[in-house]
């Protein structure tokens, strides 16, 4: 049986079309759009400092994109302390799928809050990676889940799950870039 | 065509040498799909996939599409994914559980054995329709400690003989839990665009570790907080198990599951991979026992199954898709008792090294498909595997790169395969010849 990723959960009743909405989705967006500009910049430190300290990156694999990093095989599955060792290795010289760095670009849409309760905030988005090196080109298609919480008035992301939408990694070998 | 020219084979003279048209020749690719994946026994799945009557899982096996299941008598099963009556694939979902299988273009009904079971308004069909024949055909396979393969030659020796002294070395995994070993779901898909025999290369070669993989060396020591190893620290030796399997076993440099403890596992683990280390040695033997925990293997299976046994235990295999790409897909093997904690550590440490997103396996990725980039620049016609020709086999020499290449040799050139022992042998029975144009012309 083939395996569908889960939609992502409507916020109850959509979100209300108040000014605090209103805000709410823009500084999500705002956020989401920082991210990728950070990542497209390779300023990674940059990137990490947007994460709390108790945060999560997750990348299922392509066959079982519901895929739970305690009991099944994924292909990402960070504490802070990975995300932050990944970003040494990856501003290092001998991450050599990425040395020299690839260029990207992100496309972030389709933002949808999701859920909210307090400072923790939940949303989905659309995003698409294109990744150019080495005479090729091939994007990342996928959905991206993320929880925000807002520490001293500014929003962070406490958890992100890419999920991507591929059958396989055919055209890009490795996943050497961070979604 | 003298294929058999493309490796020069010297021990008496401490030269190995393949030439590169071998990664590059659509002539050889044929070759190869024709002598040695429609000959060899090829790996297919594990019986942990399919663990309950009416399980299945599907496959692409040089390439061809194949399903295998558990019958309802729990027995397990292989089928050519493809329709009796006219062709439609039969099964079209990567894994499932089903009653019977339907082809959905005519609605021809099979059981779990494959049986004809249903044919709709057959009084269409003669008194000579015989529906006994019209079932789904079954490749020739077999199981060894779970691993399932299939041999699409009916010539080929049976699987336990073809296996050789990998079959060792599958016990060595296989033994890991009184329960058995079981695939857990999800698996890495990826393709790579060079040729298949260099990620086989790759995943047998020690001597690429420290250098390759320098960051994730770096980063197993920071998670320490001591110095990452030097190259050559780790000890020890490269096999041949015959009919081209080969294996080295060295030293592990960082920690494993099953049972070496490393500062990576923090200190709360310690007292409990003691426990599953003195389990294994109660079970096994001191000896046995030790190898297990301590030592690393990463083991090639030949033509295209690797098996490695390293901070994880990973199953890959790799379909040349044509001379210069291929499909890989990895799956990791646990311990079937391992839940909780346990198997949480295990599935961290699969992660520091292995799959596409892990810290080195794109490393590999982008290293074999620099060396198949490379082959483009001509200029240089043989590439070099000799290392270690001259002394007993270490760990980061090649000699399992050339007993896999010596099995290649002789069956793409249809020579009989004898098993060499590189010092003292006799000099070189194969003569070295240039190999014609017809194989050199490379791929566009």
């Amino acid at each position: 049986m083939a395996t569908r990723p889960a939609p992502a959960r409507p916020f109850a009743a959509g979100l209300p079309a108040d000014p605090a909405s209103l805000l709410l989705q823009h500084e999500v967006e705002q956020l989401l759009y920082l991210e990728a500009r950070l990542l497209d910049d390779w300023d990674l430190d940059a990137w990490l400092a947007l994460y709390t300290p108790d945060a999560r990156y997750v990348v299922p694999t392509t066959d079982l994109p519901e895929g739970d990093p305690r009991s099944d095989l994924v292909f990402i599955d960070d504490d802070r302390d990975r995300m932050a060792a990944r970003v040494v290795r990856l501003q290092g010289r001998h991450a050599h799928r990425e040395y020299p760095w690839s260029r990207t670009r992100r496309f972030v849409s389709n933002v949808m809050v999701t859920a909210a309760d307090g400072d923790e905030i939940e949303a989905t988005a659309a995003v698409a990676v294109w990744r150019f090196r080495g005479g090729e080109s091939a994007p990342f298609v996928g959905r991206c889940d993320v929880r925000l919480r807002r520490v001293d008035g500014r929003l962070r992301l406490c958890r992100k799950r890419a999920v991507l939408d591929h059958e396989a990694l055919s055209d890009h070998g490795a996943l050497s870039i961070i979604l | 065509m003298d294929v058999g020219s493309l490796v020069h084979d010297r021990p008496d003279l401490g030269r190995f040498r393949v030439h590169r048209s071998a990664m590059v020749s659509p002539a050889v690719h044929e070759l190869e799909r024709q002598r040695i994946f429609d000959r060899c026994w090829l790996y297919l799945g594990h019986e942990s996939e399919v663990p309950n009557p009416g399980d299945y899982a599907r496959r692409v096996v040089a390439e061809r599409p194949l399903f295998f299941a558990r019958t309802r008598d729990g027995e397990l099963a292989v089928f050519h994914n493809t329709c009796p009556h006219r062709g439609a694939l039969v099964c079209r979902t990567d894994r499932g559980n089903a009653e019977a299988f339907r082809c959905f273009y005519h609605a021809w009904t099979f059981d779990t054995t494959g049986a004809l079971v249903g044919v709709p308004d057959i009084e269409g069909y003669g008194p000579d329709f015989d529906r006994g024949e019209m079932g789904l055909r079954s490749p020739r396979f077999d199981s060894f400690r779970g691993f399932v393969f299939v041999c699409f030659d009916r010539d080929t020796e049976p699987l336990r003989e073809y296996l050789a002294g990998a079959a060792e070395y599958l016990d060595l995994v296989a033994d890991q839990d009184p329960g058995g070993m079981r695939v857990i779901p999800g698996s890495n898909r990826y393709g790579i665009k060079a040729n298949w025999k260099l990620l086989a290369e790759n995943s047998v070669d020690a001597y690429h570790t420290p250098f390759t993989h320098r960051s994730f060396f770096d980063y197993m020591a920071g998670a320490a907080g001591r110095e990452a190893p030097a190259a050559g620290d780790r000890r020890g030796f490269g096999r041949s198990l015959g009919n081209g399997h080969g294996v080295m076993e060295n030293d592990a440099g960082y920690g494993r599951p099953i049972a070496m403890w490393h500062p990576c596992y923090g200190e709360e683990a310690r007292a409990e991979m003691q426990g599953i280390k003195d389990e294994l040695i109660a079970r096994h033997g001191r000896d046995k026992a030790l190898r297990m925990c301590e030592k690393t293997r990463n083991l090639l299976i030949f033509p295209n199954l690797v098996i490695n046994d390293i901070m994880a235990v990973t199953i890959r295999v790799f379909q040349p898709t044509g001379p210069a790409g291929m499909d890989v897909t990895a799956w990791q093997l646990v311990p079937a008792g391992e839940a909780g904690a346990r198997l949480r550590r295990r599935l961290d440490s699969f992660l520091t090294f292995l799959g596409p997103g892990g810290f080195a396996t794109p490393d590999d990725v982008e290293a074999v498909e620099s060396c198949q980039q490379g082959f483009r620049s001509g200029g240089v016609e043989w590439s070099d595997l000799s290392r270690g020709m001259h002394r007993e086999p270490r760990g980061n020499d090649e000699l399992q790169m050339r007993c896999f290449w010596r099995r290649w040799r002789s069956l793409v050139a249809g020579t009989p395969y004898v098993e060499q022992y590189e010092r003292g042998l006799t000099p070189g029975a194969v003569p070295e010849t240039a190999p014609s144009p017809e194989l050199t012309a490379a791929a566009d």
